[in-house]
């Protein structure tokens, strides 16, 4: 279990002081799929080397399944690194060396055995889906490639956490999601805490199950991805979430009453609602704004409906909504956000 | 001046001292400037490493003082111009080999002069390095040797052999110049014939066999940082 406390961290220039971060506390569980994202300059690189200690915090603290990593001597602290590697967007392999000789690096720096080290690089090969790539150089492969030998690389000290910074930022579609179907694959049959900063939101959507939404420094908002995403409360979750800018698609028209429909992981399957309650009920919605995802079987997200105004018939629309659970409605009194 | 210098007479004089004379001063050419490189590059490359891992923000971080001196003498010795920095060096000369006369004697002013030059010129190959690789190497737990050892110096490789190829052709034309004040080698001879006995075949022919062997030194170390650099798809 990875805590994060009141951390944060000032960088001083020439310029005058930058605050990074500031304040953030997090926790992240073992086996957990953590994402943190944000637009850029939102302090997510310096968090994530906050974790591993390559940025001192200025304030606060972060412990390690309880270890003030912060109090850790340097030598002290090499080792505990084996322990949480790292992943790139620029993949840093080193260049001059084979795909093999790569992965074999981090446990030369740990002092095992060349035989031994190179045995375990054959199995990371084998893991990651290049066996056939250990003579080759890092210039001889694709972009998504060079990933799979870094992330086999960061593998080979049998770390408990995976810290990836952008890593999937400089891959096409295609192979991002390939990349992350192999994360995904380690985290669960290696059991390996993975946390993954990105500006992307359908990689957070992809594979986590955690998210903390970062923005000028701060914590804006931390949850689970399903609620997050179904429900954002802050201005800097909403514009990840609806990238588009909600309010200004909404006209609403005067004598008309707006709700909100949350789907929090409602059924999805075979259940037109709105289309049903107009059937049923007879109430005819006016839909202003729809964003909804399905992830997996479920729907998450976000309507805004346009009714009339009777009363009687806006609580007969609540009612019948709610009905099914796992949908939340709200009215939306004035200035539709 | 110039137009006698193809007569028969200087023709013959100049085909005996090509035989009897050059061969061995072209051998004492070639390994004044191999070991001068060597002792420079062995000298050079710690000197060069500490000017980039020793930076505030380096690997390795020294105190500010440390850095100023070893730049400032860096810089002093790389302002006097190698002949005057040979006649200088001579009392260490003197105390090394016992002799400040012969190509063996030229090799301590030639190292003196050279590896600040390759310091210099390490600096510059271990700048090229991407930070990122650097920062990739903490994050494993590598220790500042390692750094240095396991990624700075390989990943520089092809550069480095680059910026030695350059060392090694400066260092012969220093070799060269030695020549003038007690050093060995095709310089003397150009100097003692061609320059004191007004023999300017003798003097062509020289700087003729000085062209050869900097094309020489320069194509091999071309070759190998190209055959050695693997960011090249071959």
């Amino acid at each position: 279990m990875i805590e994060i406390k009141n951390l944060s961290k000032t960088f001083r220039t020439t310029a005058g002081t930058v605050e990074a971060l500031k304040n953030i506390s997090l926790t992240v569980n073992d086996g957990d799929i953590y994402g943190i994202i944000g637009m850029s300059g939102a302090g997510k690189s310096t968090l994530v080397r906050c974790i591993n200690m390559l940025e001192r915090p200025t304030e606060g603290a972060v412990l390690m399944d309880g270890q003030d990593l912060g109090a850790l001597t340097q030598k002290e602290l090499r080792k505990v690194r084996r322990d949480v590697t790292m992943i790139f967007q620029g993949f840093n392999l080193l260049m001059q060396k084979t795909c093999l000789r790569n992965i074999c690096f981090p446990l030369e720096l740990a002092g095992v055995k060349k035989e031994e080290a190179k045995k375990r690089a054959m199995e990371l090969l084998e893991i990651v889906g290049l066996p056939d790539k250990a003579g080759s150089y890092p210039a001889q492969l694709s972009g998504g490639q060079q990933q799979r030998i870094a992330i086999a690389r960061a593998l080979a000290t049998q770390p408990k956490v995976l810290l990836c910074d952008e890593a999937t930022s400089a891959l096409d579609p295609k192979t991002t999601h390939d990349i992350l179907e192999l994360l995904k694959d380690i985290n669960e049959r290696l059991g390996i805490t993975i946390i993954i900063i990105t500006h992307q939101m359908s990689v957070v959507e992809e594979i986590c199950n955690r998210v903390a939404i970062l923005d000028g420094g701060v914590v804006a908002e931390e949850g689970e991805v399903s609620e997050v995403f179904a429900n954002p409360q802050s201005d800097a979750a909403k514009r990840l979430v609806f990238p588009d800018g909600e309010e200004e698609v909404v006209p609403v028209h005067p004598g008309e009453r707006v709700l909100r429909v949350v789907f929090n992981g409602a059924m999805a399957a075979g259940a037109p609602l709105i289309t049903q309650m107009a059937i049923d009920e007879k109430i005819a919605a006016n839909i202003l704004y729809a964003s909804t995802k399905c992830l997996g079987d479920k729907v998450y997200g976000n309507m805004l409906l346009g009714l009339p105004e009777e009363e009687e018939t806006v609580q007969r629309a609540i009612r019948y909504l709610t009905k099914g659970g796992n949908v939340l409605v709200t009215e939306v009194k004035e200035n539709v956000q | 001046m110039f137009n006698k210098m193809f007569s028969p007479e200087n023709v013959a004089e100049a085909l005996t001292i090509l035989k009897e004379e050059v061969p061995f001063a072209l051998w004492e050419t070639t390994y004044a400037t191999l070991l001068a490189t060597a002792f420079a590059i062995l000298l050079g490359l710690p000197f060069g490493i500490l000017l980039v891992v020793g930076e505030k923000d380096g690997v390795l971080p020294l105190p500010k003082g440390v850095m100023y001196v070893l730049n400032v003498v860096i810089n002093l010795l790389r302002s006097v111009p190698f002949l005057l920095l040979m006649i200088l060096a001579f009392p260490l000369t003197r105390v090394i080999l016992g002799t400040t006369v012969g190509t063996a004697a030229s090799i301590v002013p030639l190292v003196i002069a050279a590896f600040p030059f390759v310091a210099r010129l390490v600096e510059s190959s271990l700048r090229e390095i991407n930070p990122n690789i650097i920062e990739m190497a903490q994050s494993m737990g590598a220790s500042p040797m390692q750094i240095i050892v396991k990624v700075m110096l390989p990943e520089s490789i092809p550069s480095l052999i680059s910026n030695f190829t350059i060392a090694i052709t400066t260092i012969l034309g220093y070799t060269a110049m030695s020549g003038t004040i007690g050093g060995g080698g095709l310089g003397k001879i150009a100097i003692n014939y061609g320059y004191h006995r007004y023999k300017y075949l003798v003097m062509l022919i020289a700087v003729i066999i000085l062209i050869v062997l900097v094309q020489v030194f320069q194509s091999v170390g071309t070759k190998l940082a190209v055959k050695l650099d693997r960011r090249v798809k071959h």
